[in-house]
């Protein structure tokens, strides 16, 4: 791999902005691929300079997922859309306990793209994926008219091995089940949020945007029988835990005083009239373990850098044919945990 | 987090369910005024904490709820016009109009923009002077003061191409509606916080004298609820129909004179179309005469639209506090937040969307 700069290489005075010939399959586009992303990602399945890569795969189960990113605005107070794309896709691999090893990377650029952005957000993607420990083994760049994109818009694809016997599925639910939690909720909605609106709340609020492979990858090892697993991203806690008790036809009791909230994410949500419960996160999964294994794997959790604010947050109460999440509340009553029906709209008053 | 957890400890709500327990003999209904503690009673589960006795009844303090359908069909009429940015508040975009909503209008290519602050509508216009901007000045007493100064701001600016689509209601003619009304079973009110912190409580005092009801001022937090409706019982047990302020952490007799006095430069008070219930006299607040060219229905040659309501909706019942959302036949039926029939079950504030979220019953 050629050494890593942190100088846009293509020549900026020449080309300062992404042309429609940056993804015309000509010499722009040749030296886009060549000086950039080649610069950026260089590997020996890059190397290979065919339509398609060919991959070396153990025999056995593989993981294998797809998700867009088009975030706005691209850069945003702790992460950004080049990290999102990548952890966004190794988290989907981790959460079915698989160990992502490569991606895909589709580009698609509106005309007029600054070159010094491009050349941001494919830093970013590279630092992303240094820190997962995965390669980006095939690509893609089109270029839009101006006016028919919005800025970029990215596409990754994962590839991850199995080699756990477990079934980690919705399926594998049992009544009695613990659900643990990796932290804290909302943060990285908010930050988005106040970042888009020009909101301030006195400090700026982070993204959590984390690779949650690590953290999975030593809960499978430790041999804690994981049942399931589930990233909490649009929709965040609320959705996850719905499409979860919905699949396994089960009923769920979260207790909503041990779910972490930051205090500069709840004084946003409260605020703007949100429920942190449905924030979207970038970082943070649920696992749901037999009670016998919980205490274990919370320990293995809160040792991990991405996981110190680990916490039980509810159980597997029962059988519901068509699935339905109880909150008790911090009073002590108890109710239903909906999803929502749309987007969470800031209220009037 | 300081100021909101305290209202929310389990300790002290059983403490004041006790104290509620302890004190109530006989039955009696009590209309919480707005939909926001609409939405943290049933939320928290409130009413589970209370005696059998104590039946709460949910009020119209829905801004968005009471809107009537006019007025939004005048907003998705003005938000499809050319060379305009209408913008609102985000809990607005949903609402049913007679035939869409104003996301419908963005998604068919409008230029409708969710603002956090009607002053942002007064930039836009500031830096789009070839564009009309319009505002839906949405809300009780409690959004006044920020609709008044972006209409104020824009006169002192000399904006000729920023307007408001008032819809402005008022509390306390709606709560003497109620009282009046011959179906009426309120005995006592929770009165709305926040309406209160702008506009003070003397408005109360011949209202609770007339129709000798008690009034608490009272907040949003589960605590708040909790103990208005202690000082509510407490009174009604005692035969005592006083004005009282449970949320006196925000809360002055006199109100925000500052904000009074800025509604009062721009707006003056006059009949207003409640959605589900009709026109209340002297319910609303209108455009002074001077900021008359601000107003967006006459701009836009509206001022005479004229819609009738659906007749399914029984949303008016249930603002009224006549029917509970589980009484409506039509809710969670063919009634549901993905189709809405009414405003109440779309805004985070009203009943039905309340019940429908955390009772789904």
């Amino acid at each position: 791999m050629k050494e890593f700069t942190l100088q846009c290489p293509i020549p900026i005075n020449d080309y300062p902005k992404v042309l429609l010939a940056h993804g015309g399959g000509g010499k722009l586009m040749h030296q886009l691929i060549e000086k950039m992303f080649k610069t950026a990602f260089g590997n020996e399945y890059l190397a290979q300079g065919h339509d398609s890569t060919t991959l070396n795969l153990p025999t056995g189960k593989i993981a294998y997922t797809t998700d867009s990113y088009v975030v706005k605005p691209l850069f945003f107070p702790g992460s950004d859309i080049g990290k999102l794309a990548i952890y966004g896709t190794v988290n989907d691999l981790s959460m079915s306990g698989a160990k992502p090893l490569y991606i895909s990377l589709g580009l698609i650029i509106e005309e007029g793209f600054e070159m010094e952005l491009l050349w941001k957000v494919v830093t970013s993607i590279k630092e992303a994926t240094d820190e997962a420990d995965v390669k980006i083994v095939t690509g893609d760049t089109k270029v839009v008219d101006k006016g028919k994109g919005d800025g970029i818009f990215i596409n990754t694809s994962g590839i991850g091995i199995i080699e756990h016997q477990l079934n980690i599925s919705p399926n594998s639910i049992r009544k009695g089940d613990v659900i643990l939690i990796n932290g804290d909720v909302g943060s990285h909605g908010m930050a988005i949020m106040s970042e888009r609106e020009g909101l301030e709340f006195g400090t700026k609020i982070q993204s959590d945007c984390a690779p949650l492979n690590l953290i999975v990858e030593e809960i499978i090892n430790a041999g804690i029988d994981v049942h399931c697993m589930r990233d909490l991203t649009r929709g965040g806690l609320t959705s996850a835990m719905n499409e979860l008790a919905e699949q396994s036809k089960s009923e769920i009791l979260i207790i909503e005083d041990s779910v972490p909230v930051r205090e500069d994410v709840q004084g946003a949500c409260e605020m703007l009239g949100f429920d942190p419960f449905y924030v979207a996160n970038e970082g943070k999964f649920i696992a749901i373990v037999p009670a016998k294994d919980a205490e274990k794997c919370l320990g293995i959790m809160k040792k991990n850098e991405y996981g110190k604010d680990s916490g039980i947050i509810g159980r597997v109460t029962g059988t519901d044919k068509s699935g339905i999440v109880k909150l008790k509340s911090s009073i002590g009553t108890v109710r239903i945990l909906d999803m929502l029906s749309g987007e969470q709209l800031p209220r009037i008053c | 987090m300081k100021y909101i957890n305290e209202y929310r400890d389990k300790e002290s709500a059983e403490r004041y369910s006790q104290l509620i327990h302890n004190i109530t003999t006989k039955q009696w209904n009590i209309m919480e005024v707005c939909g926001g503690q609409t939405h943290t009673i049933v939320k928290y589960g409130i009413d589970e904490l209370l005696p059998k006795g104590i039946n709460l009844i949910h009020g119209p303090g829905c801004p968005v709820c009471v809107t009537s359908l006019e007025l939004i069909d005048k907003s998705i009429e003005i938000a499809s016009q050319k060379n305009v940015i209408f913008c609102s508040f985000g809990d607005m975009m949903r609402v049913p109009g007679s035939k869409k909503d104003l996301l419908s209008v963005k998604a068919e290519g409008g230029d409708v923009r969710m603002l956090y602050s009607p002053l942002d509508a007064v930039k836009i216009a500031q830096e789009n002077p070839a564009k009309e901007v319009i505002f839906f000045a949405v809300g009780f007493e409690t959004t006044a003061p920020a609709n008044a100064m972006s209409v104020y701001v824009a006169k002192e600016r000399g904006f000729k191409n920023f307007s408001i689509l008032v819809s402005h209601v008022l509390v306390p003619p709606a709560m003497e509606a109620i009282l009046s009304s011959e179906n009426n079973r309120v005995q006592g009110f929770l009165a709305a916080g926040h309406v209160c912190t702008v506009m003070g409580y003397n408005e109360y005092f011949p209202i609770a004298e007339k129709y000798k009801v008690p009034i608490v001022v009272t907040g949003f937090e589960p605590l708040d609820i909790l103990q208005g409706i202690y000082m509510v019982v407490k009174q009604l047990e005692e035969g005592r129909a006083e004005v009282e302020n449970q949320y006196s952490r925000a809360v002055q007799q006199e109100g925000n004179i500052k904000a009074q006095e800025i509604i009062g430069k721009v707006f003056k008070v006059g009949t207003r179309k409640w959605r589900g219930i009709g026109e209340i006299p002297d319910s609303g607040l209108v455009l002074q005469d001077e900021y008359i060219e601000y107003d967006a229905s006459l701009k836009f040659g509206l001022a005479d639209m004229v819609v009738e309501e659906p007749k399914e909706c029984i949303s008016g019942l249930i603002l009224q506090g006549i029917k509970k959302p589980n009484e409506c036949p039509a809710f969670g039926k063919i009634c549901t937040p993905e189709h809405p029939l009414g405003a109440t079950m779309v805004s985070s504030e009203g009943a039905c969307a309340a019940y429908y979220r955390y009772r789904k019953q």
